[in-house]
Order: structure tokens, then C-alpha cells, then sequence
């Protein structure tokens, strides 16, 4: 990685005593951790422990009640970080435009910021549908699609950003084992093409274990432990063992039907 | 954007609430103002809107508009022709479609159909995080979503106000015609129409409607934007877009009617 700014720089991302309540309800709760340049960074944790609010932090959507996050050493709400990195989010629902067909929505980026020609943008799209396995379906509606499908599609939509920092919300969830695996080679692909800086959040334990560099257990608003997938593994805490116990037992459950 | 100060302004009083409204919408207006250089680039984006006018409302501001200039001849046209003055319900029906009728309205039909629609679209968008998602790419949800609206109403409402005042005064006619107790030839009521309305009324009117589409666009969009929580959310975005517009437009009509009164008077 070279230190000169260039188009496939990646980024820092440093979360400081992070604070977050909605009302009364505390969800984040002094959460700090640091994300290096190129690394897949996954956030696991129970559903509720607060880790799409943090995912929406990370990429400016929710101001924190309290601490700051520092993209490259600026606070993400400095109207210079936005302009200057490329940062994409796949949302755990797709979040797709509904009035938007499917090429259209995954043209977005470059539509709406003029970036490439009509045609290089339509070569573009169709290239990221087939990376997602939905070639051809340009035309389709949202409406017209799966869940999972969706999500497919806000994965390509993401990709044609080319971003230098990328979030996923529970990525293969709703998907099919067989596509759930080929959207984890594809967030390892994205990293080794472009060096982009990934923070996946995510219950599926083959997911994690299988791309990320460090793994982030996060529990009711508080991270209990960061470490390599090793560390989490060997980790002795009862409440990180329950949960990725959890996991594989909800696994064998899925592979013995 | 507008969102994170709403949160906190939750379960203040609605009085601040209505204040807070107030400010927001202003910001909203003047971002809107200082996007309008972007204009053509969302040109295709504006037409669409103005399609989606006309075509929700033309058959209705039809209807409504004979309807109106035809209960409007009916009304007074009874009244003078008791008084012998029958001759002078072209210029009556002529001057209240222009400066009254017509621009109020066509505004309250079309924040009920287009307000609302607006209101539900963009609400739809903020709760299923579309707006978000833009967000995240860059993408002003100001420019994206506001500024067609916005800019579709102002150019749509007054065009459509001027085919409301047309066709207001044929309604007026048809009535003045065939109604046995006015019994008024139709060149008797074009006639006075014409020596009366002057170019000034139907000014009047399209500066009334322009104020008025800026008032629908802001207030839905607005609305839209603040939407939070589910599909409930989402509802109660629409009344409110719908009623606060109409209530700003009659409060408007009000002001703009004794400004111009006032203007009228000094030239
Ligand atoms: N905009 C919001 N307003 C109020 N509460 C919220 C909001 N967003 C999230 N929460 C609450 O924060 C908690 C954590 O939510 P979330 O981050 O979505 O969990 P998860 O880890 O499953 O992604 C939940 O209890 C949720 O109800
Ligand atoms: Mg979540």
C-alpha cells in the first residue's frame, strides 16, 4: 500500500468510546476498536446487540451521542471525507430504490455522479449481476425480487462504487448456502482486487471464520473481545464460547436436514 | 439530515414542534433554491413529476373547474338578474376564477393528490432507508428527491391554473346560457368578461399559484423526509403534509391577496 493518495487507497476507520441511546434504551455503549487499511473486520453478536447502529455510525448515517469515528484521521461528518473516499454500505433489508429497476439501481453511482457513458455503465452493471449470479435481470423490478435476491443485488450495487471502505449488514443472510459462499469469496476478491477496507457484521460463523482477518464479538451495546479468528476460537470467555457454540450447533441443525 | 434534530425534538411541546416544522421547512426551501443550478441535470426527473401532474389531475381539474365557474354563474347570477344586472356575471365569474377561485383550488386538489403522493413516496423511502441509501452513495436526497418536485410543481400548478381559469369561464358561460332565468347570450358574457378581466387578474392568480406550489412541494417533501417509524409512519406524514398545506395556502391566500390588493392600489 503506498502512502500517496491515489484511486485504490484504502482507508483507517477508528471508532472512539462510542455512545449511542435512542430514548432510554443505551444500544452502544463506549465502543471503541480500529480497523487497518485492507482488512476484513467481522462484528459478530446477537440480534439486538446493537450492530447495525454501529455500522450506521461508521458510515455517518447516525450522529453518536457521544465519542467520534475518524476516517484517515477525519471525523466522517466532515463534509471533506464524503468527497474524498468512496464508501458503500449493503444494508441488511438491500434498501434498494423501488422505483428504480434493478440495472438502474446498480448503475446509481455512476448515473447520478456521471462518472462513465451510457454504455460503459450498462457493461458495468451487467458485469457486477453476474458476479452476484443475476445476469439478466436489468429489467426486473424490486418488487419483483426474493430477499435474498435484493441483497444480491445491493451487493452490486455496492461493488460498482469501487469502494475504498465497505460495510455489510448480515451479508449471506436469507441467502443459500451455495450463494452465501459465493458472496464470501466475493468480499475476499473485492479486498485483494482494491485493498478495500471491509466491516462485515454477520451471524454466519462460515462467513466469519472463513474471510476475516480480525473478529469483533459485540454484546448488548459492549465488545466483549477483538482478536484473530484463532483467538476467538481458543478464547475462554463463556459468553463468547456460547455464542459461536451457538452457531455451530444451529449449523448441524441445517446440515442434517 | 433533518432527521437526527427530530429525534431529539421528540416529546417537546407542539408548539416548538410547529416552530421546529417551520424552520426545518425554510432550510428545506432555500437548499432547494441553492440546488436549482442543477436543474437541467435532473431535467428528465422534473418532466416525469410534471407528467405524474398532469396525469393525476387534468380530468379532475377539469370537472372541478366547469363546476366551480358554473356554480359561481349560477350563484350570483341570480342575484343580479333580480337586480337587472345580468350583464355584469361574465366579469364577476371572469375576476373570482382568476384571482380566487382558480389558483385556491387547484392547490387544495392537488396537495390532496399530489401532496400526499409526494409525502408517501419520499416517507416510504426514509423508513425502508432508500434515503439512507443514497446517502451512503453520495447522492443528495435534496437533489435527488426535492428539487424535481419541487420545481414540477411550481412550473405545473400555474399551467394547470390557467387551464382551471379557462375552463372556469366556459363552465360560467354554459350555466349563463342555458339557465332559463339568466338566459345571457354567450357573447354578451364574453364580452363583459373581456372588458373586465384584465391581464392583471390572471397575473394575480399565477403569483398566487406559484407561492402556492412552492408551499405544497416544501411542506410534502418535508413531511416525507421527517417520516418516522413504519408504515403508520408513513400515514401519518401524508395527513399531515395534506393538512398543513392547505391550511398554509389559505393563510397565504390571505397575506398575498392584501399584498397585492395594497400593490394594486399604489400603481
Ligand atoms: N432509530 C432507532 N430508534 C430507536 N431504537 C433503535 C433505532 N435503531 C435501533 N434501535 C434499537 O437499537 C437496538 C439495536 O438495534 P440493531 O443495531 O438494529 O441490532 P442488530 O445487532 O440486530 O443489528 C435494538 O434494540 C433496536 O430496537
Ligand atoms: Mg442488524
Amino acid at each position: 500500500m503506498s502512502a500517496t493518495a491515489n484511486n485504490a487507497e484504502s482507508v483507517r476507520v477508528e471508532v472512539r468510546n462510542l455512545r449511542k441511546s435512542f430514548g432510554k434504551q443505551s444500544v452502544i455503549k463506549g465502543v471503541s476498536f480500529e480497523v487497518k487499511r485492507g482488512e476484513i473486520f467481522v462484528i459478530m453478536g446477537p440480534s439486538g446487540s446493537g450492530k447495525t447502529v454501529l455500522l450506521k455510525h461508521i458510515i455517518g448515517l447516525e450522529k453518536p451521542d457521544e465519542g467520534e469515528i475518524l476516517i484517515e484521521g477525519e471525523p466522517i461528518h466532515s463534509a471533506r471525507v464524503r468527497d474524498r473516499y468512496r464508501m458503500a454500505m449493503v444494508f441488511q433489508s438491500g434498501a434498494l430504490l423501488n422505483s428504480l429497476s434493478v440495472g438502474e439501481n446498480v448503475g446509481l453511482y455512476l448515473i447520478e455522479h456521471r462518472l462513465k457513458s451510457p454504455e460503459e455503465i450498462k457493461k458495468i452493471v451487467a458485469e457486477k449481476l453476474d458476479l452476484v449470479g443475476l445476469q439478466g435481470l436489468e429489467e426486473r423490478m424490486p418488487s419483483a425480487l426474493s430477499g435474498g435476491m435484493k441483497k444480491r443485488v445491493a451487493i452490486a450495487r455496492a461493488l460498482v462504487v469501487e469502494p475504498q471502505l465497505i460495510l455489510y449488514d448480515e451479508p449471506t443472510s436469507e441467502l443459500d448456502p451455495l450463494i452465501a459462499v459465493t458472496i464470501a469469496e466475493e468480499i475476499a476478491s473485492l479486498r485483494d482486487r482494491t485493498h478495500a477496507t471491509s466491516i462485515v457484521v454477520s451471524h454466519d460463523r462460515d462467513l466469519a471464520f472463513g474471510v476475516a482477518d480480525r473478529i469483533a464479538i459485540i454484546h448488548k451495546g459492549e465488545i466483549l473481545f477483538i482478536g484473530t479468528p484463532e483467538e476467538v476460537k481458543q478464547h475462554n470467555d463463556p459468553m463468547i464460547q456460547k455464542f459461536i457454540h451457538a452457531a455451530m450447533q444451529s449449523n448441524k441443525k441445517s446440515r442434517a436436514l | 439530515m433533518l432527521r437526527g434534530v427530530r429525534q431529539r425534538g421528540g416529546g417537546v411541546g407542539s408548539s416548538l414542534v410547529m416552530f421546529q416544522n417551520i424552520g426545518e421547512m425554510l432550510i428545506l426551501f432555500v437548499q432547494a433554491l441553492k440546488s436549482l443550478p442543477l436543474a437541467w441535470r435532473h431535467r428528465r426527473k422534473v418532466f416525469d413529476q410534471l407528467f405524474e401532474i398532469g396525469n393525476a389531475s387534468l380530468l379532475m381539474a377539469c370537472i372541478l373547474s366547469l363546476f366551480i365557474g358554473g356554480v359561481l354563474a349560477l350563484q350570483a347570477g341570480s342575484v343580479l338578474v333580480e337586480r337587472g344586472l345580468s350583464s355584469v356575471i361574465g366579469g364577476m365569474v371572469g375576476v373570482s376564477m382568476c384571482k380566487e377561485l382558480g389558483p385556491v383550488m387547484m392547490s387544495i386538489l392537488i396537495a390532496g393528490r399530489l401532496g400526499s403522493a409526494m409525502a408517501a413516496e419520499i416517507g416510504s423511502m426514509r423508513v425502508y432507508q432508500e434515503i439512507d441509501a443514497l446517502t451512503t452513495m453520495n447522492i443528495n436526497p435534496v437533489h435527488y428527491l426535492v428539487l424535481p418536485r419541487v420545481l414540477a410543481m411550481a412550473i405545473g400548478l400555474p399551467l394547470l391554473v390557467i387551464f382551471s381559469i379557462m375552463t372556469g369561464w366556459f363552465g360560467g358561460a354554459a350555466v349563463a346560457t342555458f339557465n332559463a332565468k339568466i338566459n345571457l347570450s354567450m357573447d354578451g358574457y364574453f364580452n363583459n368578461l373581456r372588458e373586465i378581466v384584465e391581464v392583471g387578474d390572471v397575473v394575480h392568480g399565477l403569483i398566487k399559484s406559484f407561492v402556492f406550489a412552492l408551499i405544497i412541494g416544501v411542506v410534502s417533501c418535508h413531511q416525507g423526509l421527517v417520516t418516522i417509524g413504519g408504515p403508520r409512519g408513513i400515514g401519518r406524514s401524508v395527513t399531515k403534509a395534506v393538512v398543513n398545506s392547505i391550511i398554509l395556502i389559505l393563510i397565504m391566500d390571505y397575506i398575498l391577496t392584501r399584498v397585492m390588493m395594497f400593490s394594486d392600489f399604489l400603481s
